[in-house]
């Protein structure tokens, strides 16, 4: 029987805590202080296409950097937030014919694992988020190409307090969603409004430092 | 008798006419005022806007996002709905009949 001293196993335990420690998941909370996160969403129409951008987004995100295809999440974007130049095209989206604000208050996309993880950098990678997208009471499976960027001790330094420490995440993607799937006038006015969404997100989480 | 009735339609006749130009004046002012206020704001091609977006960058996360600023930006919708009321305006000095019967 090989016999460790209690000193080395004591520094071994302490040693395996603290990996234990720096390799748990972290939560990114998604409402960011700074209020820089927002979807935007584009539709091409007849004169011009339509932009708007949604910004009053929740969730988190739990990341592990040294498990990146473990990484989940939800993000939920409350409907009433979304904002198009023109107040009389915002309040036609968020009719019941459009989004339908009122009755399904909220948008979201829950993913569970990422799949076709890359690096693309220093902490930087990209993947599929593989998860269920739902808008308008309709919930339909979805694939989002996204690029994480973990920027380590940020999140303290990003609000003027370096000393606060912690971490932040970056996630931006880009997909498409057809808006007769989720119920929004199918089939209708397609000659003046595309039948297709875009979307495209950039989100930053934060993870103070505990 | 005669003279009294040559006089009245004459004053009739000239109260519609100055009507006539008002109203022709109007509509080419209000053509010519939504014209210059529309190239004023920016010469916008597109709708109307009651907020215009405002990109930032926030240096940390490199994330772009919009703000709005509430001002009002005249669009095609504006200059077109504008133009169509100053010419009917001034195309509704044209109906009914112009000439009027003296005596």
């Amino acid at each position: 029987m090989t016999y460790v001293p209690t000193a080395l196993r004591s520094i071994a335990f302490a040693g395996f805590t603290i990996i234990s420690a720096i390799a748990a998941p972290k939560s990114f909370d998604l409402k960011d202080p700074k209020g820089v996160n927002a979807i935007q969403f584009k539709l091409d129409s007849i004169l011009e296409p339509i932009v708007g951008t949604a910004n009053n987004i929740t969730g988190a995100v739990s990341f592990d950097p040294a498990a990146i295809p473990a990484t989940s999440g939800k993000v939920t974007v409350a409907a009433s937030s979304i904002v198009v130049p023109n107040a009389k095209m915002n309040e036609h989206l968020l009719s019941a014919a459009w989004v339908d604000a009122a009755t399904h208050p909220e948008i979201s996309f829950a993913f569970t694992a990422l799949s076709d993880v890359k690096s693309v950098g220093p902490n930087k990678w990209t993947a599929s988020a593989n998860g269920q997208f739902s808008l308008k009471g309709v919930t339909k499976d979805i694939s989002v190409p996204v690029t994480l960027s973990y920027l380590s001790g940020q999140y303290g330094s990003r609000l003027g307090k370096p000393e606060m420490g912690g971490d932040l995440l970056v996630v931006r993607g880009e997909f498409s969603i057809a808006r007769g799937d989720y119920g929004i006038k199918p089939g209708e006015k397609e000659e003046n409004v595309a039948p297709v969404i875009q979307l495209t997100f950039a989100l930053v989480g934060g993870a103070p430092k505990s | 008798m005669n003279e009294t009735s040559s006089v009245t339609p004459s004053v009739s006749g000239g109260t519609i006419a100055a009507w006539r130009i008002l109203l022709r004046g109007a509509g080419v002012l209000l053509v010519l005022f939504v014209f210059c206020f529309w190239a004023a704001k920016g010469y916008n091609r597109g709708w109307s806007q009651n907020r215009v977006p405002v990109k930032h960058l926030d240096p940390v996360t490199e994330i772009e996002f919009t703000t709005y600023e509430k001002r009002f930006v005249p669009g095609v919708d504006y200059l077109v709905g504008g133009s169509l009321i100053g010419a009917m305006l001034f195309s509704a000095t044209f109906l009914g009949n112009r000439r009027l019967k003296i005596g």
